[in-house]
């Protein structure tokens, strides 16, 4: 079974996430989480070896409707909720950056 | 505080009026809302433009829909146009959503009055409604206990006689667990029976949208009201709404139900006690009782926590400070993104996203995310093979009252542990209902448990109707 979970990992596991965390929140996070992950060992014990996995409760289908054109939503509508928008597209800081 | 149906009733004979019945939701939202901190915003506005076009159509003869007149709560993570839809969360901060889900449509579609978003665990994670970056929720009933969660507000909405009715979604028992400690009926529907369009997403295979209400007949109204295909939902089931409300006196005569030992063993004594009064009750109406023992369910709760975060993981991901809500400033987009996300989650989302980042992550996909897929497979086995010799099956909601504010509040996993009776339901997209059935310590309501297979809420209500009567109500 999996090794108890270290602090490199919960870093690891934030920077995947994007989400940046203070040494004190490290620490917290990486005894707490660790407390779920041992209570989800009781299903390792399991042999499961011939049991297949259930993603949905009653299977998902593919659901496809007529290529019909209908309204979507307002682009004005929607780009005014944005942080910040320009020339009716979302606006991001720069990607890429300038030659020195 | 008059029930649904008789203002139903009223509004449709002239007796009372819509408007006249918003006022007095507003006015008991008005007295207690600072206190119990329900509801994150009251959209009078739109509730009063609601109510005059029920009232004007009353007005010109025309019929009117099931819930005319009804003000209902809507937990604030179900978008309506134009109102703050906050999640609970400073990462949604001064969203307006340009599209109302499907139940807050069917809603105004049945004539009932939207009055406002309430309270909820940040994202809808978590058991007490104390992780809401809004101050928690304080349970109506005693002020120094949590209403349950993550859906408190509209729990304690109801509870407080400011709403008749109100919605709340549950994903591992998040209606039924308010419900119980609040002294509710509290329903999780069958997977698809309601459409999730509009639901701001948790964990995407186990979110189901359901109603809160003081007895059956109003929860039936709800459900019946907002259930039925929606071709918004990919994954709603493919029929119209089914007809509850009509079978709500059916009664148990004949009925299996099965008492479920790991549904109640482990609980207060009070709770157990409650229980063993129901199955008695419920016998004594004609259910013939069976006592059983399922094993899989003390699976639930290990499956439950690595499953729902693998997916909240996924489908947080798209608070990124690009398109809506929160941004805070960085010099690139990455730094951008950390900075929002970082200022904008609560702790109990970041340990949720790690968790579920890790369960997801290479080299821990199968021992975590994989093996609790199996086990999810092993509790719906579980449960078919339970209903083979039952019909219904029966347990407490709840393994305590409602407990004090505080009090498990910086220790995850205890928290966690007041939804073991309640997760299975949701890993097997099943129905289930909690009843209050008899009081506990300090005079607090016990909730009972009754569950069922997929699409068998007409039974559940009877059921419920039937411990309901026995409490006098």
């Amino acid at each position: 079974m999996s090794p108890a979970l270290r602090r490199e990992d919960v870093a690891h596991v934030a920077k995947l996430a994007r989400l940046v965390l203070s040494d004190a929140e490290l620490d917290q996070f990486t005894q707490q989480l660790s407390q779920v992950l041992e209570h989800a060992n009781d299903m390792s014990s399991l042999d499961l070896e011939n049991v297949a996995p259930t993603t949905h409760p009653f299977g998902l289908v593919n659901v496809v409707r007529d290529d019909v054109l209908r309204a979507s939503l307002d682009r004005e509508e929607v780009l005014a909720m944005a942080p910040e928008s320009e020339d009716g597209r979302f606006a991001v800081p720069r990607i890429i950056g300038e030659a020195p | 505080m008059k029930t649904a149906e008789e203002i139903v009733r009223d509004v449709r004979n002239g007796a009372t009026t819509a408007s006249s019945e918003l006022d007095d939701a507003l006015l008991a939202i008005k007295a207690r809302n600072d206190e119990l901190n329900v509801f994150l915003y009251v959209d009078e506005e739109g509730a009063r433009r609601q109510a005059e076009s029920v009232d004007a159509a009353i007005s010109r003869g025309e019929e009117v829909g099931p819930l005319a007149g009804v003000p209902v709560a809507i937990k604030d993570n179900m978008c309506q146009r134009g109102v703050p839809t906050t999640c609970s969360s400073r990462i949604l901060d001064a969203w307006r959503p340009p599209y109302s889900a499907t139940v807050v449509e069917r809603l105004l579609a049945a004539g009932a009055v939207p009055v406002g978003k309430t309270n909820l665990d940040e994202f809808a994670m978590g058991s007490s409604t104390e992780n809401s970056a809004f101050g928690p929720t304080r349970n109506p009933l005693d002020p120094t206990r949590v209403p349950g969660g993550s859906s408190g507000g509209s729990a304690a909405a109801v509870a407080a006689d400011m709403t008749p009715l109100a919605l709340g979604s549950d994903t591992g028992g998040s209606i039924r667990q308010p419900a119980a400690l609040c002294g509710l009926i509290g329903v999780k529907p069958t997977y698809g029976l309601v459409s999730r369009y509009g639901l701001i997403a948790f964990a995407s295979s186990l979110d189901q949208i359901g109603p809160f209400a003081k007895n059956v007949t109003d929860a039936a109204m709800l459900l019946e009201a907002i259930a039925g295909h929606d071709e918004m939902d990919s994954t709603s089931l493919p029929e119209p709404a089914p007809a509850l409300v009509t079978h709500v006196n059916d009664g148990v005569a004949g009925k299996r139900i099965g008492l479920v030992r790991d549904l109640v063993d482990g609980a207060d004594e009070d709770v157990v006690h409650s229980v063993e009064r129901a199955a008695e009750v419920l016998a004594a109406a004609g259910a013939t009782i069976v006592e059983l023992n399922i094993p899989e369910f003390r699976l639930g709760l290990s499956a439950y926590y690595i499953l729902a975060p693998a997916e909240a993981s996924s489908n947080l991901a798209r608070y990124d400070g690009v398109r809506y809500g929160l941004r805070v400033d960085a010099d690139d987009v990455t730094a951008m993104n950390e900075a929002t996300r970082t200022a904008g989650f609560g702790d109990e989302v970041k340990r949720r996203i790690m968790l579920g980042t890790y369960a997801l992550s290479a080299g821990y996909y199968d021992a975590y995310y994989g093996q609790a897929l199996k086990v999810r497979t092993m509790m719906i086995a579980a449960f078919a093979r339970a209903y083979r010799d039952v019909d219904l099956l029966l347990g407490a909601t709840t393994p305590s009252v409602a407990f004090e504010l505080g009090s498990k509040v910086s220790d995850p996993m205890a928290m966690y542990l007041s939804d073991i009776f309640t997760i299975p339901t949701n890993l097997a997209g099943d129905a289930a209902v909690s009843v209050p059935f008899g009081t506990g310590e300090h005079d607090l309501p016990i909730g009972v448990q009754l569950l069922g297979p997929g699409r068998s809420e007409a039974q559940l209500f009877a059921a419920a109707r039937v411990l309901e009567i026995a409490e006098g109500r």
